[in-house]
């Protein structure tokens, strides 16, 4: 069976999805990103959808239960690069993935994800330190 | 209305769900469809399948290039023996769901069509018609 790749950067999961998804493959990588977010105790999760083209309501349902199980387990879900159409679609369905936070490409998405958790760079909590 | 072209697929495992959004996609884009149109008919054939298949075991999809007052389309129709829908204006009604879903399958594929009817028969099964126009809104 195919899968999603999910990887790992230092304190955040990253998902890049670059197929359409089926059903099981949908809530097979729902199953994996939430296991991994236990395993690795990762404090975010970034999904990157630019190059999926449809999000129809199963797949929403999907990245919702995903922000919400995340978030139980203390991480933030940001999905980012939806494409300008999905969007339009998906307000037009009556979706409005309720509790997942958004960004327009990976480097906002992580920005997001920083400012979410209060992380700050190992570098800068040492120059913290010195100043106080 | 005239048909210009037509084809016929069989759904009944979910991988032929992705095969058929293709095939859908082709259609509009050979139409000369805009993204957006295009994205929207994909959509609802997406919610529309898997109902076929979570509701009536699959069916039977049919893609067409239709045209009418020179203005060409795309008319999908999903025809399935499944059990029928017993009330089908609450069907279409958003957030009713005999599964589990989130309800808006039918309603938001109505949405996204510019054209769209349903019949249902319980026992008989179900057929919902699709149209977006190349110029639809």
């Amino acid at each position: 069976m195919d899968k999603i790749p999910i990887l790992k950067m230092g304190e955040f999961l990253l998902v890049t999805i670059q197929v359409d998804l089926y059903d099981r493959l949908a809530l097979a990588l729902e199953n994996d990103l939430i296991n991994m977010v236990s395993k690795t105790e990762a404090r975010g999760v970034l999904i990157d959808i630019s190059a999926v083209s449809i999000v129809d309501s199963f797949m929403g349902r999907i990245l919702g239960n995903i922000a919400s199980m995340s978030k139980i387990m203390d991480a933030e879900t940001v999905v980012v690069g939806m494409q300008p159409a999905v969007a339009i679609t998906l307000v037009e369905l009556g979706l409005t993935l309720t509790g997942v936070h958004t960004a327009l490409d990976v480097e906002k998405g992580m920005e997001l994800l920083r400012n979410k958790i209060g992380y700050l760079p190992k570098e800068e909590e040492d120059l913290y330190d010195d100043i106080i | 209305m005239m048909t210009l072209s037509k084809e016929t697929l069989t759904i009944q495992r979910e991988p032929d769900v992705i095969y058929f959004r293709n095939k859908a996609k082709e259609y509009a884009v050979k139409i000369g469809m805009s993204m957006v149109g295009q994205t929207k008919l994909i959509t609802a054939a997406s919610e529309l399948v898997r109902n076929m298949l979570r509701y009536a075991n699959g069916g039977e999809a049919v893609l067409e290039i239709v045209i009418r007052n020179n203005i060409k389309g795309v008319r999908l129709t999903f025809a399935d023996k499944g059990p029928g829908i017993k009330d089908v204006k609450q069907a279409m009604q958003d957030g009713f769901s005999t599964g589990r879903s989130l309800g808006l399958g039918l309603p938001g594929a109505k949405r996204l069509s510019n054209e769209f009817d349903i019949k249902s028969e319980v026992g008989k099964g179900t057929t919902v018609t699709i149209i977006r126009w190349k110029n639809g809104l």
